[in-house]
């Protein structure tokens, strides 16, 4: 716990930059208005005026904050379509995007996951399957699948599949890949000692799996889950960029930018962040809880 | 061989040293006092805890003792570093994966800001001089464990410091190996007559290389014996049979034993 | 229909080849590189096999003989859109992103404190959906290739920068215990010891950093760009229903980044040719 001070000094001193930096882009715009309006601005205005524009070129993090907190908190309590007046999420509520994106986040992870490790099931034991498979595996982590998101979403809408599937299909393929890698090593973490002393067992396939080789790889397989995770989030937000999507907070970010509300999408990024955050930060404490109970943490 | 009459080269008088750690301080070391003169061979030898390591740490200027005085050459440790006074050789090579044998060696002669043109004279000179002549543009990592070692000394060697300290510095090597390194830096200290501090957990290896040991015992470390060898310079290996060789190694023992009857 | 059965009785057949291959020849460096090509090879006789037999739209899916006639008919375009975004927008941002953050890595060195607080932010915001910013930066830079730039800078600044200080970290006690009795000075200890012991950490980052550069160049061109771009073309064609084009690019996307990844593989090997993992390969 002595990193709680370091952390916070940094986390501060990025602060202090934003606000150096929302000062400093912003008071073009100031001394542009003060000169139309034919007035001379002092230090001072510059200063009051630069942290609370409604769209500055970058907002003020109060500014984000507040934004944040009308549209979770505040809406969802006080707003005419909220969850206290109406009984369902606000459109216009982050909570309601952030759970669009978390549903088909979770999904498309889970099959990724489960996929993966399937596979690494297979690689493992067939030495084919390992030959022919695993270089791709390996090269198709250098590719940038990300970025054919869209069109993945566009195409399956074409032929009517819409919604979270899509969403979930790309995710499910980005926290594939590094599951599937991450398996296959923890599956062959074993070293040849430990397979000797089992085959002086007369241990069976099955059994050497079960009882060593799945219990090994427990701890490559949170390695890879926290990957695997942060990946799917962001394939789901991707994924929702293309027109048409209208909820998400993937389309919270594309429609921010085309109405140019950069308070929005900053609230939308921060929100996604804090999303990822608690995301790898649940795995983390699973990893902890599990690992501690195998007797493995370290 | 040993030079009476000059002032001792390294002089302990009631070092003492405390370590704070999370379970409260622990007296590492507790009224060491000690000359050790030019030319001679001290070995340090004990049980593990017994601050045989820290000791020489600590005339390396990479421990400092909390109470007491430590005089290199009549210098304080750290003034003595600064004058590159010793070389010192760890447990392990150490060797840097990304260098030559030869850049390894002269590693320290760049930082001490040796020419091009004497580093490479003296890199040929101890490498020759550890054996490991026609070795300089392998890496580390071809060669084997004990040559890495030697590489290692050689290294330490490359400065032309007067004190030589290894820190257990065959104890990875196995015992064959041992044998021969031993043999070796026998020779090379009679070749150099440098002032060696060696610190081990081998009684035969003690015994074999010393004109004199100091027997340590721990909790805290402090020193249980000082025996100075009567066996002759010149040692072959089979040495280590005769009768006062076997002498001196039953004293090492008897002093081990008694400091761990303290417990 | 024939088309179908023919790709599927292909796909046995090489699957069998590939069975028998890997149990007699395994150790056979012609048949481990034999293997996967013929694996994907496979893949794509029964991609075409099944869109032909089963008369899929080549909206949908169009088959490989189509994609690899669109990419031989429209070079000098591919070539235009390669140019925007792997050269101007990725390559550029990643000199700068990584630079900068080898420079940070650098400046943080001599105080553990900042370290300390710096690895835990890093590794945190290293795992945020970064992408997201691209909006902001293409309306901060315009759309241009600087603001794709810009967005690259940021997607590999923070990877590289923990992999660099943990870099600078992973020296033991007794390679620092032998600079001390060297009486080595700062910027000895760094040069001669920290910065090459980093070696290895640094190229693991920058490997990471080759992909998060192109879906950075790539992602960004959606928020707007000039027109021109492979970001741009994948989403005007997209909106055409020209998919054998956007199959192109997707093809020369995953050519650039498996050949941005080798060179600085490649690389790495050159520098941290001591390194345990890469002794073994001649």
């Amino acid at each position: 716990m002595k990193s709680v001070l370091p952390i916070l000094t940094v986390l501060f001193a990025l602060v202090l930059i934003w606000y150096g930096a929302a000062i400093g882009l912003n008071a073009q715009w100031t001394r542009d208005q003060a000169a139309r309006a034919g007035v001379e601005v002092s230090f001072s205005d510059i200063l009051s005026d630069t942290l609370s524009q409604a769209r500055p070129k970058l907002p003020a993090p109060h500014q984000v904050a507040v934004e944040l907190y009308q549209s979770t908190w505040d809406e969802e309590v006080n707003g005419r379509r909220g969850i206290v007046a109406t009984g369902t999420l606000s459109n216009r509520s982050l909570i309601y995007h952030g759970w669009v994106t978390l549903s088909a986040t979770m999904l498309g992870f889970a099959f990724g996951t489960g996929l993966g490790i399937l596979l690494a099931v297979g690689i493992v034991h067939s030495k084919a399957m390992d030959m022919s498979f695993m270089p791709w595996a390996i090269a198709s982590q250098t590719v940038p699948i990300l970025a054919i998101a869209p069109m993945v979403i566009v195409v399956l809408a074409s032929i009517g599949i819409k919604g979270l599937i899509p969403k979930a299909i790309i995710a499910a393929y980005l926290s594939f890949f590094p599951v599937l890698v991450g398996m296959v090593k923890g599956f062959r973490a074993p070293d040849t000692m430990q397979l000797d002393l089992l085959k002086t067992y007369n241990a069976s396939r099955f059994g050497t799996f079960w009882r060593l080789r799945l219990p090994s790889s427990v701890p490559y397989l949170f390695a890879s889950l926290k990957v695997g995770i942060a990946a799917a989030l962001v394939g789901t937000i991707v994924g929702e960029l293309p027109a048409g999507a209208s909820a998400g907070l993937g389309a919270r970010l594309l429609s921010g930018s085309y109405y140019g509300q950069t308070i929005q999408i900053w609230a939308a990024l921060l929100a996604a962040a804090a999303l990822a955050a608690g995301l790898v930060v649940i795995v983390g404490v699973i990893e902890r809880i599990v690992l501690g109970r195998m007797g493995m943490r370290s | 061989m040993k030079d009476m009459s000059s002032p001792p080269v390294i002089e302990a008088k009631g070092i003492g040293l405390i370590f704070q750690t999370d379970d409260g301080p622990v007296e590492a070391l507790k009224d060491i006092s000690l000359a050790i003169g030019r030319g001679e061979f001290v070995s340090f030898i004990g049980p593990s805890g017994c601050g045989k390591t820290t000791f020489l740490r600590a005339i390396a200027a990479l421990e400092h003792p909390t109470s007491g005085t430590l005089t290199v050459n009549g210098m304080s440790p750290e003034e003595a570093r600064r004058s590159r006074a010793y070389g010192y050789v760890f447990q392990a090579a150490g060797l840097y994966p990304w260098r030559t044998i030869a850049g390894n060696v002269q590693l320290p002669l760049e930082i001490m800001g040796f020419s091009r043109a004497e580093r490479a004279e003296r890199v040929r000179k101890v490498l020759d001089l550890v054996d490991l002549g026609g070795f300089g543009k392998k890496f580390p990592w071809q060669l084997s464990g004990g040559m890495q070692q030697r590489a290692s000394i050689a290294r330490a060697l490359a400065f032309d410091a007067d004190i030589l300290l290894m820190d257990e510095p065959f104890g990875a090597l196995d015992e064959i190996v041992r044998d021969r390194l031993n043999e070796e830096l026998l020779k090379l200290w009679n070749e150099t007559g440098k002032t060696i501090g060696f610190v081990t957990h081998s009684i035969p290896e003690a015994v074999y290389l010393s004109t004199k040991i100091v027997v340590m015992s721990p909790r805290p470390g402090r020193i249980a014996d000082v025996i100075e060898s009567p066996l002759p310079r010149e040692r072959p290996l089979d040495i280590r049979d005769s009768p006062e060789f076997l002498e001196i190694a039953h004293r090492v023992r008897e002093g081990l034993r008694a400091g761990h009857a303290y417990d | 229909m024939i088309g179908a059965w023919g790709a599927l009785g292909f796909w046995v057949l090489a699957t069998l080849a590939n069975v028998w291959l890997a149990k007699r020849f395994s150790h056979n460096r012609l048949v481990q590189l034999f293997i996967p090509a013929l694996f994907g090879v496979t893949l794509l006789v029964l991609w075409e096999g099944i869109v032909r037999g089963l008369n899929v739209s080549p909206v949908i899916l169009p088959p490989p003989s189509m994609i690899g006639a669109r990419i031989a008919s429209s070079l000098p375009m591919l070539w235009t859109d390669f140019n925007q975004t792997i050269l101007k927008g990725a390559l550029s941002g990643y000199l700068m992103g990584c630079g900068a953050a080898v420079a940070v890595a650098v400046a943080v060195d001599r105080s553990p404190f900042l370290q300390r607080g710096l690895l835990p932010v890093g590794n945190f915001v290293a795992a945020l959906p970064i992408v997201g910013i691209a909006p902001i930066l293409v309306m901060w830079f315009g759309f241009d290739w600087q603001s794709k730039a810009a967005v690259v800078v940021v997607m590999v600044f923070f990877p590289v920068l923990v992999n660099m200080v943990a870099g600078l970290k992973a020296t033991d006690a007794l390679q620092r215990d032998q600079m001390a009795t060297w009486s080595a000075s700062y910027w000895q200890g760094l040069v001669k010891l920290r910065l090459p012991a980093a070696m290895p950490f640094l190229f693991n980052g920058l490997k990471i950093a080759t992909t998060l550069a192109l879906i950075g160049a790539i992602v960004a061109e959606f928020f707007g760009s000039p027109t021109r771009g492979m970001g741009f073309r994948i989403s005007t064609a997209v909106g055409q229903l020209d998919l054998p084009l956007v199959w192109a690019e997707i093809a020369v996307a995953a050519l650039a980044g498996s050949a941005f990844y080798g060179l600085v593989a490649l690389i790495e090997k050159g520098v941290t040719f001591w390194h345990p993992s890469q002794r073994g390969r001649a």
